[in-house]
Formats: structure tokens, C-alpha cells, sequence
């Protein structure tokens, strides 16, 4: 067994940042687990620009944003092992890894950091009916496959939820010569980045038919139609509404989920709103020593935000290593109305300040949002615009905290007055 | 005075910017200005894709330096489509200048080793 202070599990953004933020702060032995063949996770494949405008103030594209990361990290000497799969964690921080190079071993962690991302929902998670034939790609799949290996994975294609992968994979499809015929949203809003309708979709005609879903496959050994149908408020399909679309490539962009298997397996606590472990504010969670961090945490749309985040949470992990301890009462985070969720979802009493990341249940025009401690309001932030596809987020200074009385915030919205 | 939705960051700002003074309003910084005059006068995007690479890296990224017209999208794509690389690259070299006679040039966005 060999032994490091801080085991980075995962080398995506949220890996690297976490693991130079806790070498700024003096930690000398970091070994950064990757399971790819190279660091940078899931930015390598994506190719497009608009990354780093918060961090960077500039436009950048994924391989661009990763790329500055992976030279910071290569000044240092934390050590970055690809090919490298985590098969388990325990309470006590021993990782069990297999490498083709090393084979099976056992590394004793003092801190560890989980970043191990998210993945795809796919066609099962979403019980679509239909044939079972090729040609039905989760679109991070097929970005994967036209941008790294370099295969184009259809010609004719219909993109079903409108999630930013699946928005930026129509564009990406375009160029590169196929006909994106239909993007179908099942919600009555888009899952993405306004922007990404504005420069993916319109610049190339592709239409976006919202509160629509796909109700039939159809196709003997490639996809060869399907069927779109438009739904009620309660997202049940409208007999009648049929139409039919010849394609050959069905991308879905229906959702990534926090990849947790190694926290649930060490005994984390998982939030169910988020499925992802249960952290206080510095992302510690609820096993000491082991912090969370980018979207194995929650799901977010801005990679500047899993850079920051992942400094939380190496600068978290580097204090534990020192023996400091966050002390003080639990004051737990709840979400109210229109909210879907909170990280962190509690915090000690005494915490410096307090970052909030939430995200709302539905689009809000000219609304706030209010911190209510009981019955006392004690935070109010006018927002001019909200969607559920935007995360939100919310600074509450010390001096704000320290009128907290309860032991439970709430998060909640206050509608605009019609 | 015509609506659009501001693409340079991710805030997606709702613009209106005036027909004939190219004025706009609704923007939360500068660059909004920039994008909602230019957007009506002659819209620009940069382009990112990937070259052929040789060896093990089977495709190598790439982008227009700068923002080039909207109308010249294909025929950027049409000389990407041509080019292949051999090892080294560094990140930034020039791998077409001045693509589809615009003043922007086609840069790698990765290394190749």
C-alpha cells in the first residue's frame, strides 16, 4: 500500500483545480486518479469556444480551458496517473485502483477529493418505446465520437431534450454536413443556455418544438423513422399530433447524473435532489476527510463554476490536513418554493460566508430570492431573469449569517405580482 | 427596434438594438454593444472544429482566431476539411491564415505530441 496526503479522484476541471488549489496551500504529496487515457475529462471532447469568460476573461474552448489547468498542474509535482480506474473507497480513505501499468493496488489517502463528474441519462433511463436498432446515440457519445476518434455517427438526425450537449452537437452536426431536422423538448422551456438556442439552432434553421417528446422508434437494423408527438401540461403525449421524421440518428440530451457509485459504496450520504453527497460549506462531506467537488457534486452549466468550486474544496482538504476543523451548530439549508435544491446543503454556525448554488423549478421573470431564518426574512436578491437550464447563486456574508437564530434556513422564490 | 439575445456569455442578455443608429439597449456590459450592433450589421462567429491528425490523437482541435462572417461558416468548414496534421503542434500555431479569404486564421486549440 502507498500512502499520499491527498488522492484526487478524477483529472477533469474539477480534479485539476482542486488538486493545484491544495499544492498552493502547501500539500506536497498529490496523486490525481484519471480513468481516461489523459487529464482535461470531459473538456477534450468539448471542442466548441465560450469557456472562461468568468475565470479567464476570455473565450475559450474546452480543450483551450483544460489545457491551462493540465500546465499549471505540470509545474507542480503532483502526480497525475491516467488509465487509472477506482474500484472502491473506504470510510478510513484506502482507494483500490486497477491501471494496465500497475495493475491492481491499494493507496491510504489522508484527504480525498472526490471529482468524478457525471454522465448521460440514457434512452433506458427515459424508457423511450420503440425498436431496438442502432443509430440512437446519448449526445455526449457522439461528441465524443466526431471529435476524438473522428467518426460521424449519422447523416439525417433528430435530437431529443435541449440540454446544452444535445444544442451544441446540433450545430456541430450541421457543420460537419448532416441534416439536424427537429430538436424536441418534452418541457415547455429549453434545458440550455439561451445563448446556445440562439447561436446552435437559429443560426441554422434547426426548429425547436417544445412540450414535445418521442413516442415511437421505428427501424429493423438502423434507425429509420421517429415518431414525435406534442404533450399536455402533465407531459403525456396528444393522440393526434403525430409526425413522423425519416432520420438515421436519434441524439439524446436528456440529463447527466452525478457518477456516485464510490461515494454511495464508502457510505456517503447522497442528496437525493441533487445525487450527489451531502457537503457542509467547505464540500466536506459526511465522511470526515473526504470532500466533493464539480459535477460528481451537482450538475452545473458553467465549467468557471467547477473551478471555483474545486478550490473550495482543495483549499478544504489542505486545512484538514493541518488539523483545523470547521466548528459549530449545524444550520441546515432547506429549499422552498420554487427551488429545486441547495449545495451546500448545511453550513456551521460562524462560517466566514456562505456561497449558495440552487437551482429554480421553473422560468421566473422579474422575482427574488429570499433566505428566510423561520418567519424573519433575512436575505432578499432581485432577479430579473430564472430558468431551471441557469444555476443560480447567492454570496450571504458573515454579517448575515450571524443573525441567524434557528438551526434551518429556507431558500425559496417570491414571485413577481401579476 | 429589434430583439435578440446577446451570445457572448452565458447571461443570454435580451437586447434591443435600433434599426438605424445601431443604439442598444438591455445590455449588462460592453461587449453587448459591440454584439448587438454588429449582429445586425454583419453577423460573426468563430468556428471550431477538428483537423485529421496523425498518429494515436486521431483528431486534432481547432477555431477561428477571431470571429469570422456568419454567411462564410461552410466554406471555413470546407478548408478545415482538407488540412492534416503531423506532430508537433502547439497550441495556437496557425494551420490556415486567412480562411476563405476572411483576416482569421484557422489555429490548433490543443497540442499534438
Amino acid at each position: 500500500m502507498t500512502n499520499y496526503d491527498l488522492v484526487v479522484i478524477g483529472g477533469g476541471p474539477a480534479g485539476l483545480a482542486a488538486a493545484l488549489s491544495a499544492w498552493e496551500q502547501g500539500v506536497r504529496s498529490i496523486l490525481i486518479l484519471e480513468r481516461d487515457r489523459e487529464p482535461g475529462g470531459i473538456l477534450n471532447q468539448c471542442i466548441h469556444n465560450g469557456f472562461g469568460l468568468h475565470r479567464f476573461k476570455e473565450e475559450l474552448t474546452g480543450p483551450e480551458y483544460a489545457g491551462r489547468f493540465i500546465e499549471l498542474v505540470r509545474q507542480t509535482e503532483i502526480e497525475i496517473r491516467t488509465d487509472t480506474m477506482v474500484l472502491e473507497l473506504t470510510r478510513d480513505r484506502v482507494l483500490h485502483a486497477v491501471s494496465p501499468s500497475r495493475g491492481y493496488e491499494t493507496i491510504q489517502a489522508g484527504a480525498v477529493i472526490l471529482a468524478m463528474g457525471c454522465r448521460e441519462r440514457t434512452r433506458g433511463a427515459i424508457s423511450i418505446p420503440g425498436a431496438r436498432c442502432s443509430g440512437i446515440f446519448t449526445a455526449g457519445a457522439a461528441q465524443r465520437f466526431l471529435n476524438m476518434e473522428g467518426y460521424m455517427v449519422g447523416r439525417r438526425v433528430v435530437i431529443l431534450g435541449s440540454g446544452d450537449i444535445g444544442l451544441i452537437m446540433a450545430r456541430r452536426m450541421t457543420l460537419e454536413g448532416a441534416k439536424v431536422l427537429a430538436c424536441v423538448e418534452l418541457m415547455p422551456y429549453s434545458g440550455g443556455l439561451t445563448r446556445n438556442i440562439v447561436q446552435c439552432l437559429r443560426d441554422f434553421d434547426i426548429p425547436l418544438y417544445l412540450s414535445h417528446t418521442v413516442t415511437d422508434i421505428r427501424g429493423k437494423d438502423r434507425l429509420e423513422q421517429v415518431v414525435v408527438s406534442r404533450v399536455d401540461e402533465r407531459r403525456s403525449p396528444i393522440p393526434g399530433t403525430e409526425m413522423v421524421f425519416d432520420c438515421d440518428t436519434l441524439l439524446l440530451s436528456v440529463g447527466l447524473l452525478p457518477e456516485n457509485e464510490l461515494s454511495r459504496q464508502a457510505g456517503i450520504a447522497i442528496d437525493p435532489r441533487t445525487n450527489g453527497p451531502v457537503v457542509w460549506e467547505n464540500r466536506e462531506c459526511s465522511i470526515p476527510g473526504v470532500f466533493a467537488c464539480g459535477n460528481v457534486l451537482h450538475v452545473h452549466d458553467l465549467v468557471d463554476y467547477v473551478s471555483a468550486e474545486s478550490e473550495q474544496a482543495g483549499l478544504a482538504a489542505a486545512a484538514y490536513l493541518r488539523g483545523l476543523r470547521p466548528a459549530g451548530q449545524e444550520i441546515r439549508l432547506q429549499n422552498g418554493n420554487g427551488v429545486g435544491y441547495t449545495v451546500p446543503q448545511h453550513f456551521h454556525r460562524g462560517a466566514e460566508r456562505l456561497e449558495l448554488f440552487f437551482r429554480v423549478r421553473a422560468v421566473y421573470k422579474n422575482a427574488a430570492i429570499r433566505i428566510m431564518d423561520g418567519e424573519t426574512r433575512i436575505a432578499r436578491f432581485k432577479r430579473e431573469h430564472m430558468a431551471p437550464g441557469e444555476m443560480e447563486t447567492v454570496q450571504l456574508p458573515k454579517v448575515l449569517l450571524d443573525r441567524v437564530k434557528g438551526d434551518t434556513l429556507t431558500v425559496e422564490i417570491e414571485e413577481a405580482a401579476p | 427596434m429589434k430583439e435578440i439575445i446577446c451570445i457572448t456569455c452565458p447571461k443570454g442578455c435580451h437586447l434591443k438594438v435600433d434599426e438605424e443608429s445601431f443604439a442598444v439597449t438591455g445590455n449588462a456590459c460592453p461587449r453587448g454593444a459591440v454584439y448587438g450592433a454588429n449582429e445586425l450589421r454583419n453577423p460573426v462567429r468563430v468556428v471550431t472544429s477538428t483537423v485529421a491528425a496523425e498518429g494515436p490523437q486521431r483528431r486534432l482541435p481547432v477555431k477561428t482566431d477571431r470571429p469570422i462572417p456568419k454567411g462564410k461558416m461552410f466554406e471555413v468548414m470546407d478548408e478545415i476539411a482538407r488540412v492534416r496534421v503531423k506532430a508537433p503542434v502547439r497550441v495556437g500555431d496557425v494551420l490556415i491564415a486567412n480562411v476563405a479569404g476572411t483576416d482569421g486564421n484557422v489555429v490548433a486549440t490543443k497540442a499534438l505530441d
